[in-house]
Formats: C-alpha cells, sequence, structure tokens
C-alpha cells in the first residue's frame, strides 16, 4: 500500500511543480542569512517585506482573475479590512501584555478570517453580474470597505490607525525582521493555492472561466466554487493586509484606493493571467521598480515614476496583444529562444501537448473537440505521467 | 431644501456629461475608457493655463474653446495610437491600456503644473433667489448638449452609423460604415462632453490637482453602469440620480460622512435587482 503510494508520488513528481517553492525557499534562506550576517542595508529588509505581501496580493488575486476568469478591482479592499482589523486586534494583544509574535499571528487570522467574510459578500453579486459589470460592483464595494474604515470610531478616524506592532518592532533591536512572517505566510499561501488549482476544485474553477454553462451542465457546483475562489483570494488579500499593518504606522485608508487594486491587476495582467510563476516575478520586478523609482524620484519628479510606469504598461500590453504583431510575436519570443538556446528543450516545443504546462496554456476547447474527446480516450492510451486524467490512474 | 436638489440636479448633470462619454464609447468601441476621467483633468489644466492671460471676457471664452479643442484632439490622439492597434485583443488587454494612459496623463500633468492644487478663479457671479447662477447655467446647458447629441444620434447619417456599429459591428462594416471613423468620431465627442464638464466642475470645485479627474469620472461610471451602460438616456438618468443622492446625503449631518458608501450601496443595490442597469438592454447568454 505504502509502496504503492510512494511509487506513484515518484511517477507523478515534476520539479516543474516545485519550482515556484524552490525560487521563493532559496531568496528567503538567501536574504535571510545575510541580515544575520549583518549585509544588509536598511532599506532591504522593509522591500523584501513589501516583495512579500505584493506577491500574496497578486497570486491572491490571480485566483480570481486568472482561475475564476472574474474581473476584480476591489482587491485592496480586502487588504484595508486586514490591515486595520489586524492591527486593531494586535494592539489590544500588545496591551494585554502578550508576546510581538504571537499578537502577529492572532491578527493575521482574525484579519484573513473577516477578510474572507467580505469575500463571501463580494461574491454574492458574482454569482448575478458578468463581466464589466462585476468589475464596477467590485470597484464599488472597494470603495464602501475604505469609506466605512475611515468612519468608524475605533479605527482612528481621519489620522489613521497607530500600528503598535511597528513601534515594538522598532523599539526591539533585537526581534527578527517581519519579513521572515512576510515569507512564511508566502509559502502557506503557495502551498493552498497551487495545491488547490491542481486539484479537481481548481478544475472546476478553470471549466467555469472556459465556460460557465458547459460546466453548470456537466454538474460543476458554481456557486460554490465561485464563492470558493473570492474567499480564499480575499482571505490572503486579509492576511497581506495585516503584514502590510505591522510593517507601517499609521495605517491610513487612503492607500487602499482603487488605484492600488489596479496596481494589483496590473502585475496580474503583466505576469500572465492564470500564471502563478508568472505573477510572483511581475509583483517582485514592479515592486523593486517602484521602490527605487520613488526614492530616487522625489517631489514633483515623481510625476517620471508614473510616466515610466505608464510608458512600459502600454508598450507591454500593445506589444503582446495587438493583432497586427502576431506574427512578429510568434517568430521571436522568449520560448523559442530558449529552446534554440537549450537542446534538451527542442524536443518539447509544442507546449500545447504537455500537461504539465497546462496553467500556461489555453484551455478554451470548442464544442467540436469537447464531443470528440470520448472516441480519442477510447482509442489511444493516455500518457502516463498526465496528472490527473480521467482513467488514467489505475 | 430647493437649494441642495438644484446643486443635486447640476451636479448630476456634470456627472450625466462624463457618463454620456463612458456609455458611448462602450457601447460602439466594447471597452471601458479609463482614461476618460483624466479628460477632464486635461481640460480643467488647460481652462487654467488660458485663465492666466489676464483679460477678462476674452479669456473665458477663450479658455471654453481651447480646453473643448484640446479635449477633442486628445480623445482622438489618444484612441489612434493606443487603443486601435488592440482593436480585437482582449478586452482586459484594453482595459490595462486604457489605464496605462490615464497614468501617463496624469504623470504628464504632475510633470508640467506640480503636484500642489492650483485655483482658478472660473465662476459665474451672482445668485437668483439663493440659488447661485453657475448652478442654473450648468444644468441648461448640459440639458441643451444632452437634446442635442439625443437628435444628432437619432437623426444624423453619422449618428445612425454610430447606432450601427454598437449594435453589430461587422454587420455595420458591410454596409459600409467606416468603423474606425465612427470609433474615432465618438471618442471625439465623449471628449468633447467631458471637457464642458471640466467647464462645469471647475465652477463647482475651483481646486486643480492631476488627480482632479479620478473621482468624478469614477462617480460618472457608475452612473453609467446604474443607467445601463451603453444607453444614452440611461447614463443622464443614471448622472443625474447620483448627483441628487451625492448633494442630498451631504445635507444629513448623521449621513454626510458615509456619502461615498452610500452612492456606491445604490450601484450595488440596483444591480442586483437589475443585472443590466436601469435602462439597459438584456443580453440573452448563448452557449
Amino acid at each position: 500500500m505504502l509502496k504503492e503510494y510512494l511509487l506513484n508520488i515518484k511517477k507523478d513528481f515534476k520539479w516543474k511543480h516545485y519550482t515556484n517553492y524552490i525560487a521563493v525557499a532559496v531568496v528567503f534562506v538567501l536574504f535571510t542569512s545575510l541580515y544575520y550576517m549583518g549585509a544588509l542595508n536598511r532599506s532591504l529588509p522593509s522591500l523584501l517585506n513589501q516583495v512579500g505581501y505584493s506577491i500574496i496580493l497578486a497570486v491572491s488575486l490571480n485566483l480570481v482573475v486568472g482561475f475564476l476568469g472574474e474581473l476584480s478591482l476591489g482587491h485592496a479592499g480586502f487588504m484595508c479590512i486586514g490591515a486595520y482589523v489586524g492591527t486593531y486586534v494586535a494592539n489590544l494583544l500588545l496591551a494585554a501584555g502578550m508576546n510581538t509574535l504571537l499578537a502577529l499571528v492572532i491578527a493575521m487570522v482574525v484579519g484573513g478570517l473577516l477578510a474572507g467574510v467580505f469575500g463571501f459578500i463580494v461574491g454574492l453579486p458574482a454569482l448575478r453580474l458578468r463581466g464589466d459589470y462585476l468589475a464596477i460592483v467590485t470597484l464599488a464595494f472597494g470603495e464602501i470597505i475604505r469609506n466605512l474604515c475611515k468612519n468608524i470610531p475605533i479605527f482612528g478616524g481621519a489620522p489613521g490607525l497607530v500600528s503598535d506592532v511597528y513601534s515594538a518592532n522598532l523599539q526591539d533591536k533585537n526581534s527578527p525582521p517581519l519579513f521572515i512572517a512576510t515569507f512564511i505566510c508566502l509559502f502557506l499561501m503557495l502551498i493552498v493555492i497551487q495545491n488547490l488549482i491542481r486539484s479537481k476544485h481548481g478544475r472546476a474553477i478553470t471549466a467555469i472561466r472556459d465556460n460557465e454553462i458547459a460546466s453548470k451542465a456537466t454538474g460543476i457546483n458554481v456557486t460554490f466554487y465561485k464563492l470558493l475562489a473570492f474567499i480564499i483570494s480575499a482571505v490572503f488579500a486579509g492576511v497581506a493586509g495585516v503584514i502590510y499593518g505591522a510593517s507601517v504606522s499609521p495605517v491610513l485608508y487612503t492607500n487602499f484606493d482603487y488605484n492600488y487594486s489596479i496596481e494589483i491587476l496590473v502585475m496580474v495582467v503583466l505576469g500572465g493571467m492564470g500564471s502563478i510563476t508568472g505573477s510572483i516575478v511581475a509583483a517582485t520586478v514592479i515592486t523593486v521598480l517602484n521602490f527605487y523609482l520613488k526614492a530616487y524620484l522625489t517631489g514633483d519628479m515623481a510625476a517620471v515614476k508614473t510616466l515610466i510606469y505608464a510608458v512600459i504598461l502600454i508598450v507591454m500590453v500593445v506589444y503582446k496583444n495587438a493583432p497586427a504583431l502576431k506574427s512578429f510575436r510568434e517568430k521571436y519570443n522568449f520560448k523559442k529562444l530558449l529552446n534554440k538556446l537549450l537542446p534538451h528543450r527542442r524536443k518539447e516545443s509544442f507546449v500545447q501537448d504537455d500537461e504539465a504546462r497546462w496553467d500556461v496554456v489555453t484551455t478554451k476547447i470548442s464544442m467540436n473537440e469537447v464531443l470528440s474527446t470520448d472516441l480519442v480516450v477510447t482509442e489511444s492510451v493516455t500518457s502516463p505521467d498526465k496528472p490527473d486524467a480521467p482513467g488514467g490512474d489505475e | 431644501m430647493l437649494n441642495t436638489i438644484i446643486d443635486g440636479l447640476s451636479l448630476g448633470a456634470i456627472y450625466a456629461l462624463i457618463a454620456l462619454g463612458y456609455t458611448m464609447v462602450y457601447g460602439i468601441a466594447k471597452m471601458l475608457n479609463f482614461a476618460h476621467g483624466d479628460i477632464i483633468m486635461v481640460g480643467a489644466y488647460a481652462i487654467l493655463s488660458i485663465m492666466m492671460i489676464n483679460a477678462p471676457v476674452i479669456s473665458v471664452i477663450l479658455a471654453i474653446i481651447v480646453s473643448i479643442a484640446v479635449c477633442t484632439a486628445l480623445g482622438i490622439v489618444v484612441e489612434r495610437t493606443a487603443y486601435r492597434p488592440l482593436r480585437g485583443a482582449s478586452p482586459l488587454a484594453v482595459l490595462i491600456t486604457a489605464i496605462g494612459v490615464s497614468y501617463l496623463l496624469q504623470g504628464m500633468a504632475q510633470l508640467i503644473f506640480g503636484v500642489t492644487p492650483r485655483t482658478v478663479d472660473f465662476k459665474i457671479p451672482g445668485n437668483i433667489g439663493g440659488i447661485p447662477v453657475y448652478s442654473i447655467v450648468t444644468l441648461i446647458v448640459a440639458s441643451i448638449l444632452m437634446v442635442g447629441l439625443t437628435l444628432f444620434v437619432k437623426y444624423t447619417r453619422t449618428g445612425r452609423a454610430m447606432v450601427a456599429v454598437s449594435e453589430d459591428r461587422g454587420a455595420a462594416q458591410l454596409m459600409g460604415v467606416n468603423v474606425n471613423a465612427i470609433i474615432a468620431i465618438t471618442f471625439a465627442i465623449g471628449s468633447a462632453l467631458a471637457a464642458c464638464a471640466s467647464i462645469f466642475y471647475v465652477m463647482q470645485i475651483p481646486k486643480i490637482d492631476p488627480t482632479l479627474g479620478s473621482m468624478p469620472g469614477i462617480k460618472a461610471f457608475t452612473a453609467a453602469v446604474i443607467g445601463g451602460i451603453g444607453s444614452l438616456p440611461g447614463a443622464m438618468l443614471g448622472g443625474v440620480l447620483l448627483g441628487l443622492v451625492e448633494k442630498i446625503t451631504q445635507s444629513i449631518p448623521f449621513l454626510s460622512a458615509y456619502t461615498t458608501a452610500i452612492e456606491f450601496s445604490l450601484l450595488i443595490i440596483i444591480l442586483l435587482v437589475k443585472p443590466s442597469g436601469l435602462l439597459g438592454k438584456k443580453r440573452n447568454e448563448k452557449v
């Protein structure tokens, strides 16, 4: 029994499934050891922390936008809930004399769960509205949350909520840096979301993206999976908010406006919708770029940052999507170049055949193909290393 | 109370003018033009630049003309350079480009005029029975513009071509409609209306900064969705409704802090009851 199980694991094992974990772990170990060797300058831990929570935000938004296929413009709203509630809870616990780390963990749980509740509420209209209508509703929810956080008396009103975790960390010189907690959260999130997406539930979510009516007809519980995706996405955005709340003081509602939601959306779109690795890379690049541009361009020169950002955005999107440039893109792209440089990749140049890369392959299937799959499956033997193809794992 | 209602109606008229731009572009080009709000900002800065010339009557008239001309030209240029290459690409790609254009306009304004808000004295003075004259002028001019637009769309060749493109782009093209020209005209009209809105907006709130356009832009977009995006009377109705709600909640003391929340809740409630907006057409989904 056990032997069979282990053999199965060995058979299904693919390095590709673990590259994200390995990359994140390597970066984490590298910077933590550098930190304790004293080789990091003052601003780098804060940058690492920002990169960490940006990745959490981008990957969790990707679950809704890339995998469920619903445009959400209110992700910063969930982060806002996490930041305010988490900071409030942490302040209470610290005042009661609790350890900083424990207070932070409890704050994350509470903030994440409450953001999840709001994710459920925002998910409800998603059952009835489509496309652009849902986008404006999520945007509206984000703004409502911001407006409420501003007006709830315990949250400090217009000057914002003072974060005690932040000041406690600042005073205690020997406390471990916050980015360690951020990276642990990031790792947990990757485990949850990657495994969710590779499971039967994840397939159901992508099926809803590709064709809602067809997936309903095949017996997928659309209501459940839509709400599930919204809730999970909101929970992690809430956790990112708690981390944010621990890294600044005061927490201010003006930082969570729809422009911030759009910035997260930009990370998801530039990284590639439905690609977790893409979201991680894009979130890292954009956050680092923002950080250094902000540091060097102060005052009215901050406009240059906006301009650079805008030009990159327009050029990249037009280049990647313009129908007129299609032949050019197919001729000169990164994958082609990589295949030329690395001889062992030449064989699998046809990405569409590789099941392990299903997350980057568009899964739109025409009706004819759906009808003809039965014939194909019964006639030809399915390849042995299919992750969980129907009828493939005896 | 009458004062509040007139205020609400004139603010609603401004929202309606902006919302018309959103709704026309959505109906004809099938895209969310997120940069539309920033056209208002550009219009306001155009007014500011001209008003620096110290010649009372001439500069006011010149400011109005320049503001409309600049915005119209900008609308056409943006459509030609940023959106036309993406015709036929996924809607999300176009949306992200529009966001990029919005950042670009804000960045340029910030580079030229700085972050600090500028004030401009562009108000029609005086009031009739306690109601400021500029509110009444806003209301009258906006109504004329809206009636004019409705007549234009209904009775001119170009207007009917616009309706045809919004109904079915492919079929319209087969009938000999120049789709690219029609979309360019749509952007031009939408931007000109936004310029008019910016003139009235500056009269009400004379503070100009690079992010001036984002909040009225979002509110007008909300108004367009409330009315049913793609429908001209819907945008007018939604705009007026939103303006009234905003001014009335602001006048009630214990609700005034929650104005934004109430406005957006109105949107959510209306969409939950009528998913395609108040006057929007219901589209059946096909497999």
